[in-house]
Formats: structure tokens, sequence, C-alpha cells
């Protein structure tokens, strides 16, 4: 069977399993939200202060909401020890990691476009004049989280210390593309926007190495 | 069960070591199952059996030594391939843990299996195989429902999808009731009778024991008992854990 198809009917199974049970999703919405809500009532911030730490903050509640939703990524394979019935299965092995980062891509957006409104009402920032551009750097963003987070979701899975592991590694590896990111996020957030291509720039770089740098090693990260 | 479209395959261990650290789990494995034999692998626990089976699955590299599966032509002639490739697409693997999700259905879970393994014509093995288990009316409910004997007749349909060639079965009546020990052993008799090499670990004596051909015991990881003879597989499965 070809990656393609392999990665279609595993992408196939990990929508139909979060949407049964929601596990996922509700998880990282309710923090995000959390976080938003919380901060919003904390400090007030005015117009200028908005547009200057809003996208900060809130490509963090990003990050942190995504190394929650990463954490079960394989742990929940080890349950039924279906990993290796997948291993067993799939002629490419990489299509098991192409699935599961494509549907926690799938998910991060789905929660960010969910809360985006949320954000844009509690801070005061107009956000849909640069709507389009907006949901290219989430989309960048948030696969870079999901390239990075699965590697190290397989990794952190077969350890002693799993739930403390994944978000030591994450967190570090990930705070350029929270940098790139959020640079990016205030361009576009300002009163005249503009777009911050460098910071575009290095996170298609980040994507593309590091799902190449998956691609080549991934089959050793599921080994026993 | 079975609609026979393979050449009986068989497995050579040479020589096969495995280490976690410090820990020897196998060492020196060497051994032949010729294409068609059914083999009961005993020993007490930690003796090695679950590494054995998973290497010969392909899912745990050996730190040294060869595995090969010739084909019964191969075997003839003592040559044979040595890829996992061949491991993978020939062996069906019953492990300790169902290797089925519970949040899917029995016919999902099936389903998922099938297509990738590119079995040709799932929807119809998946639902001769739910007729097969007994679990063709509870298809569509969720495995986390099910008994443990039910789950474990889920993983065999799952291990069988794809007609293997070689069987690997870890302790596979775990959670049966006699019926489906039964059923079982009346599967896997038709299995090896049609040229299926099963290699499974077995504690004790049992319906499904009575079909080894030959018994394997191990101790710390090292063969102590190769035996053919009627009486001394019987005596190897029930005298391992003691």
């Amino acid at each position: 069977m070809s990656l393609l198809s392999s990665t279609t009917v595993l992408l196939g199974k990990e929508l139909r399993t979060e949407f049964r049970s929601r596990e996922l999703l509700t998880t990282t919405v309710v923090f995000i939200l959390m976080v938003i809500v919380l901060f919003s009532f904390t400090f007030d911030p005015t117009y200028n202060e908005s547009r200057r730490f809003g996208p900060g903050l809130l490509w963090l509640a990003f990050l942190f909401a995504a190394s929650l939703m990463l954490q079960p990524c394989f742990l929940r394979e080890q349950n039924n020890d279906t990993l290796s019935a997948l291993r067993l299965s799939v002629s490419d092995p990489f299509a098991i990691f192409l699935a599961k980062l494509v549907a926690n891509t799938l998910f991060l957006l789905f929660t960010e476009v969910l809360m985006l409104p949320v954000f844009a009402v509690l801070y005061n920032v107009p956000v849909l004049r640069v709507l389009g551009q907006l949901l290219l750097v989430f989309f960048l963003g948030s696969l870079g989280v999901s390239i990075a987070g699965t590697a190290l979701s397989a990794i952190s899975a077969q350890a002693r210390m799993r739930e403390l592991l994944l978000p030591l590694l994450l967190l570090p590896l990930l705070t350029p593309v929270l940098v790139a990111s959020t640079q990016v996020t205030v361009g576009l957030l300002d009163v005249s926007p503009f777009m911050e291509w460098k910071g575009l720039g290095f996170l298609v770089i980040f994507d593309v190495v590091f799902l190449t740098v998956l691609w080549l090693f991934g089959e050793y990260l599921l080994e026993e | 069960m079975i609609s026979r479209g393979f050449s009986p395959t068989g497995i050579r261990f040479e020589n096969i070591e495995k280490r976690y650290g410090g820990l020897a789990a196998l060492r020196r494995i060497r051994f032949e199952i010729t294409p068609g034999e059914c083999i009961a692998l005993a020993g007490r626990n930690g003796s090695g059996k679950t590494t054995l089976l998973r290497i010969a699955a392909g899912l745990v590299r050996p730190s040294s030594g060869e595995l090969t599966f010739p084909t019964a032509a191969e075997a003839a002639s003592r040559s044979s391939k040595t890829e996992t490739v061949r491991s993978k697409a020939s062996a069906g693997f019953v492990a300790h843990a169902t290797m089925v999700y519970d949040e899917l259905t029995a016919e999902e879970n099936l389903l998922l299996f099938a297509r990738l393994q590119g079995t040709p014509n799932a929807a119809e093995r998946v639902e001769k195989l739910l007729h097969e288990v007994g679990l063709y009316d509870r298809r569509s409910s969720l495995v986390r429902t099910f008994s443990r004997g039910m789950r474990q007749r889920v993983a065999i349909a799952r291990a069988l999808l794809h007609e293997p060639s070689i069987l690997l079965l870890d302790e596979p009546s775990t959670g049966l009731d006699p019926q489906g020990v039964a059923w079982l052993a009346a599967s896997l008799r038709q299995l090896r009778d049609v040229g299926c090499t099963i290699l499974m670990s077995l504690h004790g004596e049992s319906e499904i024991s009575m079909l080894a051909t030959r018994a394997i015991r191990l101790d710390a990881g090292l063969i102590v008992a190769d035996t053919r003879t009627v009486a001394e597989v019987r005596s190897i499965l029930t005298f391992a854990d003691a």
C-alpha cells in the first residue's frame, strides 16, 4: 500500500477516535480559553498593549495547549500495543507519523480558529482584514509544532518519566517557532499591518527541515 | 478460517542474541522451524519467549544473529531470504496485549488493519472473519465494551486478516473461556493442516498445546530443551513453569 493511501487510512482512524472521545480538543480549547480570559481580566490591556503583547500571549497559550495535546499522541498507542499492530501493517512507518502530525495540525488549527474571535473580542484587536495572512501563520506555526511534537511524543512515550520528558524536550525546541510566529503575528496585528517575511520564511524552513529529518529517521523512533 | 494462497514459510534463527543494556534476554538462539511446523514455546516468566516471538514478528531487532524466512523450496536447498519485509508480509502476530483500538468497533478495527495491509476485498474478508470468531452480531459495538475473551477473538481475527503463512502467538488462550479455547484450537488445527507455520508460547497443557508437534523450552534466554517426541512435548509443556 502506498504512503499516501496508508496515511489517509490512518488519518481517518485518528479523526474518528478523536471525534468520538473529544479528549484532545476539549482539553486544548478549555486551556486556551482559560489563558485568554484570565489574562484579559488580570491585566486589562489597553488597545496598544493588546497589539504588542496579545500575539505573544496567544502563541504561548497555543504552545502549552499543543504540549497537552501531543502528550497522548503516541502514549495511547501503548495501551493495547496498537503501535506494534500498526508497525506490522504499514509498509512505510513514515505513514504513522504523517497521519499523526496531519491530525495534530488539524486539531491545533481548529482550536486556534475557534479561539481567534474570542481573542479579538476580549483584546479589542481587529483580525478580519488580515484573516488570510493570520491563518497562514497559524498553519505554518502549528505544522512546526506538530512535526517536532509528534517526533518527540514518539520518543517520550517509551521513556520512564514520559509526562515530564515531552514538555522538557518540546518547549526549548519550539522556542524559535514561538518567536517567529509571534513576530509575524505582531506585524499583522499592527495599526498598519505588514507581513514579517523573515519570520514566515523561518517557519517554512523549520517545517521542511524537521519533516525531512522525521522522514529519514522516523522509523528508528518507533523501534523497541 | 483460511483459504490457501500462500507458499509455506519457515523461520531460521541463527545465533540470535538480544540484550537490553546489561541484561541478556536471549542468548545463542539457534534453531529452524520448517514450513508447516507447529511449535510450542515453554518456559518461566522472563525466560525470553515474548522477546523471541517479537523478534520473529520483526518488531524487535536482535542485538546479533540472523533471522531468515525460508520457503519450503529454500528450506530444502538451505538458502533463504533475510529481509524483515517477508516476516511482516507473511506473519500474523497475537501478543499479550490485544493490539486493537478500544475506541473503534470490532468491524472498524478489522477494516483499518485490512486496508493498511492491502487485503483484497477487505470488507468481505472482515465480514467472514467476524462470523468465524463469533462476533458478527457485535460488529458495531466498541471494543471497549467487550470482555477480555471477546477482545482476544478480535485480536486473533486481526492476525488472520491477511491469511498469514506464519502465525506467532503469545499465550493466545489468555482470557478465552473453554468454548473460546476449543474454537481457537480447532482454528489452529485447520491452519496447521493447510501448512501454516505456527510458533506459540504457552503455559501448561491445554487443547491448544495438543496441536504442537514440537516443543522448545527456554530458560534465562537459552534453549534448554527441544523435542519432537509426543511424550517429551507434553512433559515440557506441563513442567515448564515448575
